[in-house]
């Protein structure tokens, strides 16, 4: 029996990488009126769910994917983050 | 009998009909492959036009090199074809990581619609070949991300290795600046426009010279373009006739 693994891939612009997004966050906080804050980094995660025999089998498949497509390794870099898992049902658990 | 260049259609390409213009203003006979299709059609050379391939999700670019035509794509530029990609289809190159580097998300923020000026770094490239003199080119850009990166010792790479085809330049000619100069319009690294891979028979640039071809375009500048790239293909075509390029299983 396989079971459904749901993982988070979290995807940001590598450190020394200009990230104009979190340059323009940024420098709206002034708008705000909130200081304090500084180095924002805007990036991507995206979520899903593998089926597979084990969590490390389910991890591997995340992890060709996160390398290969969600992430351009030459800029951004990659973090996977375990959601849960569940033998019978599709999808996320509560 | 004029030459057959293939132009890649995307769903999402919206340039590919300015490509096929430009094709036949410089000569050849321009031949569409739907991104579907693994067959190229046994063209000489192989264009990748501008848009917005697969919608740009993920990263402008990336969900195209999965494509059957991308993988046979791959394949022609392996084995020595020329290929050229403009705006989206640069972007397209350097996720299929046949061009180095990567573009990024204007500094500015904005997608910048307006012409540039660019010039060749290189004369001899069959991308270049028969620009002449003529500097700056005046052509079209329209993106929002095309800002080329590189890691610096990629970047000093890439100029040592002649790898450099294209540069932002100001009205007199001389290199644009960094991201607060007007005539780099994306605030790419080095004022780089256009880079071509180590081997020298792909290349990809974000500005348009597919849509600077005749005067009632506002500019001919970018005709040198891809006449150079037309006559490189013809030439070649010549040298290895009819031979269609072999392509995997799938």
């Amino acid at each position: 029996m396989s079971t459904e693994f749901r993982f988070a891939v979290n995807v940001t612009p590598k450190p020394g990488i200009l990230d104009p997004q979190g340059r323009a966050v940024e420098s709206s906080l002034g708008h705000l009126g909130i200081d304090g804050v500084s180095a924002v980094r805007v990036g991507r995660r995206v979520e899903l769910t593998v089926e597979a025999a084990d969590e490390s089998a389910a991890r591997a498949v995340v992890e060709r994917l996160a390398s290969e497509l969600l992430s351009n390794p030459l800029i951004e870099a990659f973090a996977i983050e375990a959601i849960g898992a569940t033998s019978s049902t599709i999808g996320a658990p509560a | 009998m004029s030459v057959r260049i293939g132009v890649v259609v995307f769903p999402g390409s919206n340039r590919d009909i300015d490509a096929v213009n430009a094709l036949e203003v410089a000569g050849a006979e321009p031949v569409l492959l739907w991104h579907e299709q693994a067959s190229l059609d046994g063209v000489a050379a192989i264009m990748l036009p501008g848009g917005f391939a697969y919608g740009d999700y993920l990263r402008a670019g990336v969900i195209a090199q999965f494509s059957p035509v991308m993988r046979s794509v791959r394949a022609f530029a392996d084995d020595g074809g020329l290929v050229l990609g403009v705006c989206n289809g640069f972007q397209v190159l350097t996720e299929a990581h046949l061009l180095p580097g990567a573009l990024l998300r204007n500094r500015g923020l904005r997608f910048v619609s307006r012409r540039v000026a660019i010039a060749a770094e290189r004369l001899d490239s069959p991308f270049t070949r028969s620009i002449g003199e003529r500097r700056p080119l005046r052509m079209p850009v329209a993106h929002g991300e095309g800002c080329f990166y590189a890691d610096e010792t990629l970047l000093d790479e890439l100029e040592r290795d002649g790898q450099v085809l294209f540069r932002y330049v100001r009205a007199d000619g001389t290199v644009a600046g960094g991201e607060d100069d007007r005539a780099n319009p994306n605030g790419s690294l080095r004022a780089i426009a256009g880079v071509t891979n180590a081997a020298g028979n792909v290349a990809g640039l974000m500005p348009h010279p597919e849509t600077a071809v005749e005067g009632i375009l506002g500019s001919d500048d970018g005709l040198g373009i891809i006449r150079s790239f037309v006559e490189s293909a013809a030439e070649r075509a010549n040298a290895k006739p009819a031979e269609p390029v072999a392509v995997g299983g799938r």
